[in-house]
């Protein structure tokens, strides 16, 4: 016994030594992060610098200008940097924000159904079905996407007289928004019915059975009360689950149709079953032009502007989250 | 609430009996407004919906699965060929993820531990322990295309070349090193969540009982709290593996363009490991449809196998989860 830990106590494993040990583990970490975001954004300096403002702005179509952008990198001529990303931006503001919105809804009643009103063997199927959701790889979701739905959406959903009124622009093959949405809900969904449990299962017990004994039923009480406590559990797993969806790339590759086109909700609801392409598709898509100076300079722009807003909604997330406390709960 | 405030309270007459106690006394629905039941309503259909998705995954690639996998597919490597008949199995990509993940997750696993272990016993100055909680929380948040390319970057400079392929000076960047060391970075602040949950959950007097008979807080941590802690470390790493699996986005990048291994000069395991290749994820992605394969029964056939990985993942976290219930939480 008392050789196996008095080594423990030599210079080695001395307190100070580990504490400082660790100490330098974690400036590791948070420096690897520093100079994540230093060098994307270095790196994505001449995209932003050439175009300014432009870049987030429509005109001209991107597709074409990845593609001269690419090919004056490796001819040697001058570089190109000319990109304006509204197409891929309103793209991922369509599929990004619908997911979002429709999550928001179904993950709000199955929360709130798994927290207080399935019946017990109802909870214990549902919590497992919940966990697997959320851990199917995206790869087997875009999978599914591209060979069930996306044929489904294109052969039964859209008409044969709407897929001609468009023929000129764009052929809706059936990979589509739609197809995106509905595959990145599903995505997205679990992790905000996990966030938004741990949120109502933390309401105190005294608030609920203080409204239950004025006489208010249990379904109003949850509403009124456990949801409305439990607001920034709520927020926080939207945002987090908005950071999710901004960030999703291969699955939005395979179902989204990968064609640079701004869906135009004007159109009427044709809308829903036009392909479009998101951000971060894009830069798996054209990961083979990285070698191109210029090409190089765009993708890490694109990855710039994902890293801001993910980092940004998740870090509002966390914070959502932090307030939850000064309820004296534990979400 | 101003229709709640308005509604007569709905609850039992005034001279109904008591509920009985023993069985816990559930207010039934059939006293509710019309608006309220349509609510619940909703409320079931969308949890069995998400229950019959959930079925239909599995029985489907499933049924798909077996129809199209059989056990020669998980030996034979890709091959060029024509049809899905004559282009050999995905060996390869079963192999890379096994790599992919161990490697991932013994970079992740000390790595998040270790960050954990900070965070809750020693946590000081103050200030970094909160850059370090957000930067964990940033670290889960960041796209795993972002931190891909940021691979690209690091990989790709030639004070790394040894870690991959390198040819006239110029450093290739792509090798199961690369990948694996971003994919830890996946599935870091997810070990980190979850032992920091275990560590936390042990009572303060327990640190003081090991104090008390001389133990250092090195040695307390290290004898006493991390294997108190076990089952939550378990259940990070699975999590983290679950997460290491299934990505994709940096494998494309870090790791693929190619079905096989491509090994370059070096001894045993490091000419694969410096290489590029492949993994499951990879091998769905290129042969789906949009992919550069396009052998949809193949793609089938491998996200089977996946899925069969990302089950047993998720059934060992059930295990473990039931038997550190068994053995009972601290008494305080």
């Amino acid at each position: 016994m008392e050789e196996e830990y008095l080594p423990e106590y030599g210079p080695k494993w001395s307190d100070r030594r580990v504490e400082r040990m660790l100490g330098a583990l974690v400036c590791a970490v948070v420096g690897l992060l520093l100079a994540l975001i230093v060098t994307v954004f270095v790196r994505a300096w001449p995209s932003f610098a050439h175009n300014g403002l432009a870049w987030f702005g429509p005109g001209g179509s991107v597709e074409e200008q990845l593609n001269q952008i690419y090919l004056s990198g490796i001819s040697g001529a001058e570089y190109v940097y000319t990109f304006h990303a509204w197409q891929l931006i309103w793209s991922t503001l369509l599929i990004t924000g619908g997911a979002v919105t429709i999550a928001l809804f179904c993950s709000l009643f199955v929360s709130v159904f798994i927290v207080e009103f399935a019946p017990e063997w109802m909870r214990n199927v549902l919590q497992p079905v919940v966990r697997f959701l959320a851990s199917v790889p995206s790869v087997i979701y875009g999978l599914l996407g591209v060979l069930v739905l996306v044929p489904f959406i294109g052969n039964h959903l859209v008409t044969e007289s709407q897929k001609a009124s468009v023929a000129g622009v764009i052929s809706l093959s059936g990979y589509s928004l739609l197809a995106a949405v509905l595959i990145l809900t599903l995505m997205i969904a679990p992790l905000m019915v996990s966030i938004f449990c741990d949120g109502l299962r933390s309401v105190r017990p005294g608030w609920l059975e203080g409204s239950l004994a004025l006489g208010v039923n249990r379904w109003r009480t949850t509403w009124k009360i456990a949801v409305r406590t439990a607001r920034p559990a709520i927020v926080a797993g939207t945002v987090l689950a908005t950071a999710r969806a901004i960030g999703e790339a291969v699955m939005l590759a395979m179902v989204s149709g990968s064609v640079a086109f701004a869906p135009n909700p004007a159109d009427g609801l044709i809308f829903i079953y036009e392909p479009s392409r998101p951000l971060a598709p894009t830069i798996v898509k054209n990961i083979d032009s990285l070698g191109a100076p210029p090409a190089n300079a765009t993708l890490f722009a694109i990855a710039a502007v994902l890293l801001f807003s993910a980092a940004f909604f998740s870090l509002a997330g966390w914070v959502a989250r932090r307030s939850m406390r000064k309820y004296g709960a534990t979400a | 609430m101003e229709s709640s405030v308005a509604t007569p309270p709905a609850g039992p007459a005034p001279g109904a009996t008591p509920p009985r106690r023993g069985k816990d006394p559930v207010e039934g629905s059939a006293t509710w407004q019309l608006s309220d039941r349509i609510g619940l309503v909703i409320c079931w259909a969308l949890g069995l919906l998400f229950c019959a998705i959930a079925v239909a995954i599995v029985v489907y690639l499933m049924i798909q699965g077996l129809t199209y996998l059989k056990p020669s597919m998980l030996v034979t490597p890709a091959t060029a060929g024509f049809g899905q008949s004559e282009s050999g199995g995905f060996a390869d990509a079963f192999i890379g993820t096994l790599i992919v993940a161990v490697m991932g997750i013994s970079i992740a696993l000390p790595l998040g531990v270790g960050v954990a272990v900070w965070l809750v016993e020693y946590g000081r100055p103050t200030a970094l322990a909160r850059i370090t909680e957000s930067t964990i929380e940033a670290i889960a948040g960041i796209p795993s295309i972002v931190l891909a390319l940021f691979g690209t970057v690091i990989f790709s400079s030639t004070a790394l070349g040894f870690l991959s392929r390198t040819s006239e000076g110029v450093v290739f960047g792509r090798s199961f090193f690369a990948a694996s060391a971003m994919l830890s970075l996946v599935a870091l602040p997810l070990v980190v969540a979850s032992t920091r949950e275990g560590l936390s959950a042990i009572p303060q007097h327990v640190r003081e009982a090991s104090y008390a008979v001389g133990k250092t807080k090195a040695a307390t941590t290290r004898r006493i709290l991390l294997p108190a802690s076990r089952p939550q470390v378990a259940t990070g790493a699975m999590l983290g593996l679950g997460r290491i699996i299934g990505d994709t986005a940096i494998i494309v990048v870090l790791l693929g363009a190619t079905q096989n291994f491509a090994p370059v000069g070096g001894a045993f395991p490091f000419n694969y490991l410096r290489g590029a290749g492949t993994t499951l994820t990879n091998f769905v992605y290129e042969a789906s449809p949009t992919g550069n394969l396009n052998q949809p029964e193949k793609a089938y056939a491998a996200a089977f196998v996946l899925l069969l990985m990302v089950l047993a993942l998720n059934a060992a976290v059930d295990v473990v989860h039931r038997r550190a219930r068994k053995v009972g939480t601290w008494s305080s």
